[in-house]
């Protein structure tokens, strides 16, 4: 009798385990269709055969189109496909690191860190009187990546050194929090005793954008969340440990210390190199989580993780898609149209799916 | 006699704080768990059971002495070794949402599985294994958030149980659960520790539970000392009442349970026989009356007549008229509304 049940019940639990992997197939299957959608769209259109002919003979019935497609579409939309997929395994490790449906990537402060290296090289570089024409020299992209950088990075040493002293997730995150409203109250000095054009320029920044990525900064961006990414694949028996709670993690033999400082090294990482190239981008880190235990409507990282690769970088590719309003001479600012476009999907999903009852 | 699991050599427990200050909770405790027993650890609110459960398993270092097990000093174990001979689970109702009970309960193999997690056909076996230990097959495809707090208590056990432990340590595991439950999962862990020949430890307060379930009973007392015995035994050396030596309560030796400390304050004469006069001896105990057979010329005299279906109560008080009630109820509010101290 025993036998029988647990029989029947282990091929259905594998049953479903079939269907998490259809899913999942299916997913990376919209992924690559956004894709190539993002290569066609945009201020020249271009038919998806054409896209399709240069993608796998490099010519095309305009030779324009073949210089578009390989120097400026096909760079924004890998940044776009990655930093999507970098901010939804980022958010997720910190919803189940701190068992906290609110958590996002920079919840920890990495976004503020960067944003204070962009603001202090915008907005306190040279004096006041300094031409406008040097501030836009400043701009020059690299020199925001680099102060970017350094800003997340110099955050992320902070807070994986206080990963290792605080015994309590929760302290981490109150004082990630801090760090993060420290930055700002830094930012909004700098803000307030600064001219008008150099506001602006800090503020275009904070919007967000996928397209000032070039080939060569690609070569930096792609590897830095390869590594973000495998580091988050390694952690996966960790995460679902930590589901529940820490004191069940450590009865289990996990070092809970190392692992605290593995997975916010991985997800500061992500969300670095994200917000160090394309500014801080928000919402998909919170939402895209959310969206993918919704629709595999399992808290298992082995499908998670997966699952928020994809769906995120559908997300950025398809927000961008929309940010470009394909058939009118403007670009709108990335951050709002992922929010203003995203919540409502996400809150449409999450009705249908949890009625009432919510959890991670 | 089966083989000592878990042994502990003068360990002393308690916390250090601050600055070399120090809080000890119990020390100079030699304690043996054995293979194949249900150990109850009971003791009044604050006493330390938590501590000293927590020291038992290695997550808080003992001030002195040493924990063994198998022969092993715990302190020279990796976390990884002691999770594959000790688990445990835990008072706090886990929320983790979106998991399977058999994913969860696979989630018990977390120190035997590679670096990624992946169960070999092995751990699959062991977790069914503990599914059907535990009676828990027919919520193997459930979500955890679906279950009743006994199911979930279940189903925490069989996770427990798919980490092969040789002692399972278990906080309070009755607490939430009913009577029918609490005596399915004290039977559970008496038959785990039984056929499986694994130590069970739970901490309780349910003496009545503990008393008919234990092997044996750690009792800790507020002055640090931990008694070990049989419970029968520990009965019998007056141990409880010492433990829980307080003035509202005294533990009655003879029946095996906790008794009120009422101090009666009047004296009423109850006429009446058998499991009425039972029940009704014990709704005016509870409002201060001290109950005789005998026909004294008390304040309030009560005869119980009627049938053992429908009862009434003849109640005789002095200055007041002669009155009949039907339930315990009645009774007692007439009998508090008569009482001169307005009790």
């Amino acid at each position: 009798m025993g036998k029988i049940f647990a029989t029947t019940n282990k091929s259905s639990v594998h049953l479903h385990q079939h269907l998490q992997m259809v899913i999942l197939i299916v997913m990376s299957g919209i992924t690559l269709v956004s894709f190539l959608l993002s290569l066609s769209a945009g201020s020249v259109p271009i038919p998806l055969e054409q896209v399709l002919t240069i993608l796998f003979h490099k010519e095309a019935e305009r030779a324009t189109w073949v210089t578009i497609i390989y120097d400026f579409r096909i760079p924004k939309a890998l940044t776009a496909a990655l930093a999507g997929a970098a901010l939804g395994v980022s958010g997720l490790q910190m919803q189940t690191l701190f068992r906290n449906p609110l958590a996002d990537p920079f919840i920890l402060g990495i976004s503020s860190g960067a944003s204070l290296g962009v603001a202090i090289v915008v907005l306190s570089v040279g004096t006041a009187n300094t031409s406008l024409l040097a501030v836009t020299g400043l701009l020059s992209n690299i020199s925001l990546v680099v102060a970017a950088s350094f800003g997340a990075g110099i955050v992320m040493i902070l807070v994986i050194f206080i990963a290792q002293q605080v015994r309590s997730s929760i302290t981490l995150l109150i004082l990630g929090l801090m760090i993060s409203y420290v930055t700002s109250a830094v930012v909004s000095l700098l803000l307030y005793f600064s001219i008008a054009e150099r506001i602006h320029a800090y503020i275009a920044w904070s919007f967000g954008n996928f397209g000032g990525v070039t080939w060569s900064q690609l070569w930096v961006l792609g590897p830095t969340i390869g590594i973000g990414l495998f580091l988050a694949f390694l952690l996966t028996k960790a995460l679902n440990a930590l589901l529940l709670g820490e004191t069940y993690a450590r009865s289990m033999g996990m070092n809970i210390q190392m692992t605290r400082s593995g997975i916010v090294l991985s997800s500061a990482v992500l969300a670095g190199a994200v917000t160090a190239f394309c500014g801080p981008i928000a919402f998909l880190g919170v939402a895209v989580p959310h969206l993918c235990r919704a629709l595999l409507r399992t808290s298992d990282h082995n499908v998670l993780i997966p699952a928020c690769i994809w769906v995120g970088a559908t997300t950025a590719l398809v927000g961008d898609l929309i940010a470009q309003a394909p058939g009118f001479s403007i670009v709108l600012p990335l951050n709002a149209i992922t929010s203003l476009v995203g919540a409502p999907i996400v809150i449409w999903v999450i009705l249908q799916r949890y009625r009432g009852t919510f959890s991670l | 006699m089966n083989e000592p699991v878990l042994t502990t050599e003068n360990l002393r427990i308690g916390y250090s704080g601050r600055g070399g200050v120090r809080r000890i909770i119990a020390d100079h405790l030699n304690l043996t768990l054995r293979s194949g027993e249900v150990v109850c650890l009971m003791g009044p609110n604050g006493v330390g059971k938590s501590t000293l459960l927590r020291t038992l398993i290695g997550m808080q270092p003992p001030l002195a002495g040493r924990v063994f097990l198998d022969k092993t000093d715990l302190a020279t174990l990796k976390p990884r070794e002691i999770a594959r001979r000790i688990s445990v689970v835990l008072t706090e109702r886990i929320e983790v949402g979106q998991l399977s009970v058999y994913n969860l309960v696979a989630l018990g193999r977390y120190p035997y599985t590679n670096w990624f997690g992946r169960l070999t056909p092995h751990d699959e076996a062991i977790v069914q294994t503990a599914i059907a230990a535990t009676q828990a097959e027919h919520l193997a495809g459930r979500y955890i958030h679906e279950l009743s707090d006994g199911e979930r208590q279940r189903v925490m056990v069989a996770r427990a149980l798919a980490q092969e432990p040789q002692v399972m340590v278990l906080d309070e595991p009755t607490a939430f659960l009913d009577l029918p439950h609490r005596v399915a999962m004290m039977q559970l862990l008496r038959r785990l520790a039984h056929d499986t020949q694994r130590a069970v430890i739970l901490s309780t307060h349910d003496l009545d539970l503990a008393l008919r379930s234990a092997d044996i009973v750690w009792l800790m007392t507020t002055d640090g000392t931990v008694y070990s015995g049989a419970p029968e035994d520990l009965v019998l050396s007056g141990a409880f009442e010492k433990a829980f030596a307080n003035c509202e309560i005294t533990f009655d030796r003879y029946h095996g349970q906790f008794r009120f400390h009422y101090s009666p304050v009047h004296r009423a004469t109850l006429l009446g026989e058998g499991l009425i006069r039972k029940w009704t001896s014990h709704a005016l105990e509870r409002i201060g009356y001290l109950t005789s057979s005998t026909d004294n010329p008390t304040a309030l005299r009560i005869t119980i007549s009627g049938t053992e279906q429908q009862p009434c109560w003849h109640i005789q008080a002095k200055g007041h008229p002669e009155r009949c009630v039907y339930s315990l109820h009645d009774l007692v509010t007439l009998v508090r509304e008569m009482s001169p101290s307005g009790n």
